[in-house]
């Protein structure tokens, strides 16, 4: 059992021409690297309509739209986070009732928002009413503000994270660009941060440092934009991890912070 | 048979890098089926006489069979052209320059004198484009990455260069492919460590339109996981004429 915490799929109103060619990719090397499942979230229209880390409603409600229609396609193997935009609160909240009571399984949160702003209170607390984690996207130590999103580390993270102990938080790809060994320093002792692995990075060094840091029981991997890289992080825990601690991080730790029967062997 | 041609020995000055000495790098190569490594000394990149890490090198690589080494040439000191003379005679392959990291113009007369002395040598020259992604560098890090101008201006200054460019993206290969005539991009080969897999299938995209000829396997380790070039060799539908050609037999020609 292998599933990606951290995924994404195009859909038709995006500036992609090559959406459906980029979707069977994923889902042909998902099935050559073993992926059971794909934890995948759509940023609006990823920026044709509205900005990707800053989208409209209309286009939250269209982007989860789309990912809901894939859910149903491939129920076997596509599992959805709910995305949506905590400046427009009450959409946000009756986007995520709307799109879990569909068959979501977490919340993804994007940069519209820095992640210790007081607005994402009702967001997380209505994650802890429906018990599933939010995956936030972070900039791995933001030394400054970064054109095209409001961008978070792992420190305002850790924020919000002690504000909602309750709350299972993912900070997104380690791997994904900036400095993840500040983010693992922030992360050592929040125990409801969860830290997926995603990230075009491979950087050597940095699996050590994040078991060294977190353990192997509060990752999860992932792969984002870039699946090499991910099927190579997950070769190297082969040579680093006893199976068992590979099995949490490949699966069991996502079977434990997601709804119960979220995964089919779960 | 697989070849890496882009390793490297030794420690990193701006992070801890786990697995850096000779030995550690044997234990990748066995646990990635790599049979050989192209070595360059890391430290001396960032000295001020980055060539004198070379004798370390070519020492380590007389002990064991499996490393090649690949030398620093800094043609802004005033012995360069016996460094590159010394890494004929050893039988180097190839010969390794980061310009920017040496404070020079990438495309300036310094990196002109050593294309065109590494051609008369028959000796190829090897260039990163970068060692780390601009967005996690120490913030006292700011060398500059390696302009794809300068490679066109590079190999259009001689004939018979051949070059060798590490960690470049899609975007580089291709803009420097396409700006490049046919000849001059028959001289360029590509090391695959920084091209993405899937989704996005930019590795795919290359190898159809700028052709499987024009690739070498090459990892970056021990700074990233060797497993990763790997990876995406295996993510993709390559017959096994391909796949050798990128994993031994391009870089051998490179190097013939």
């Amino acid at each position: 059992m292998l599933v990606d915490v951290h995924a994404h799929f195009l859909h038709a109103r995006t500036p992609r021409a090559d959406w459906r060619e980029r979707n069977v990719s994923r889902l042909t090397a998902g099935a050559k690297i073993g992926i059971s499942v794909h934890v995948a979230s759509i940023l609006g229209s990823w920026g044709l309509t509205s900005p990707i880390y800053f989208p409209s409603p209309r286009d939250v409600t269209a982007g989860n739209d789309a990912l809901l229609a894939l859910q149903r396609e491939h129920p076997d193997s596509i599992r959805g986070y709910v995305c949506v935009n905590p400046n427009y609160t009450a959409h946000a909240r009756a986007e995520i009732v709307r799109c879990l009571d569909g068959g979501m399984i977490g919340i993804k949160l994007a940069a519209s928002r820095r992640a210790d702003d007081p607005l994402l209170d009702p967001i997380a607390a209505l994650a802890r009413e429906r018990r599933v984690p939010v995956l936030q996207h972070i900039w791995q130590h933001r030394r400054r503000d970064w054109p095209g999103q409001e961008a978070s580390d792992a420190t305002e993270l850790c924020t919000l994270a002690r504000r909602h102990p309750e709350v299972a938080f993912i900070l997104a790809h380690i791997g994904g660009g900036g400095d993840w060994l500040h983010s693992l320093h922030a992360v050592r002792e929040v125990p409801n941060v969860y830290v997926d692995l995603s990230g075009s990075g491979v950087d050597g060094g940095m699996l050590e440092a994040c078991v060294e840091s977190v353990g192997v029981g509060r990752l999860l991997w992932g792969t984002d934009l870039t699946m090499d890289t991910g099927w190579a992080k997950l070769r190297y825990l082969e040579s680093l991890l006893s199976g068992e601690e590979l099995a949490l991080v490949s699966w069991k730790n996502a079977a434990r912070i997601f709804p119960p029967g979220a995964f089919p062997a779960d | 048979m697989r070849i890496d041609c882009n390793a490297f020995l030794g420690a990193y000055p701006w992070r801890k890098v786990p697995g850096t000495s000779p030995d550690a790098l044997l234990q990748a190569l066995d646990r990635t089926k790599i049979d050989v490594a192209w070595i360059t000394h890391l430290p001396s990149l960032f000295w001020r006489d980055p060539t004198e890490g070379n004798a370390w090198l070519y020492e380590t690589a007389r002990k064991e069979k499996r490393f090649t080494p690949v030398p620093t040439v800094h043609p802004g000191l005033s012995n360069w052209e016996q460094v590159l003379s010394g890494a004929a005679n050893a039988g180097a392959p190839a010969v390794r320059c980061d310009p920017l990291y040496f404070g020079l113009d990438p495309a300036g007369g310094e990196m002109r004198a050593l294309v065109a002395a590494c051609s008369a040598a028959r000796l190829p020259l090897m260039l990163g484009v970068r060692l780390e992604d601009g967005r996690q560098r120490h913030p006292n890090d700011h060398v500059g990455e390696l302009p794809a101008a300068a490679v066109r201006t590079l190999i259009r200054s001689d004939a018979d260069l051949r070059l060798l460019v590490t960690h470049a993206d899609r975007g580089f290969i291709e803009e420097v492919h396409f700006g490049s005539t046919p000849d001059e991009a028959r001289r360029i080969w590509w090391d695959i460590c920084w091209i993405w897999g899937p989704p996005e299938d930019h590795f795919a995209t290359l190898l159809g339109t700028v052709g499987v000829e024009r690739f070498v396997f090459g990892t970056g380790q021990p700074l990233r996981l060797p497993d990763n070039s790997i990876a995406k060799l295996d993510l993709l539908e390559l017959a096994r004429e391909q796949r050798e050609a990128i994993e031994s037999k391009n870089v051998q020609e490179l190097s013939a």
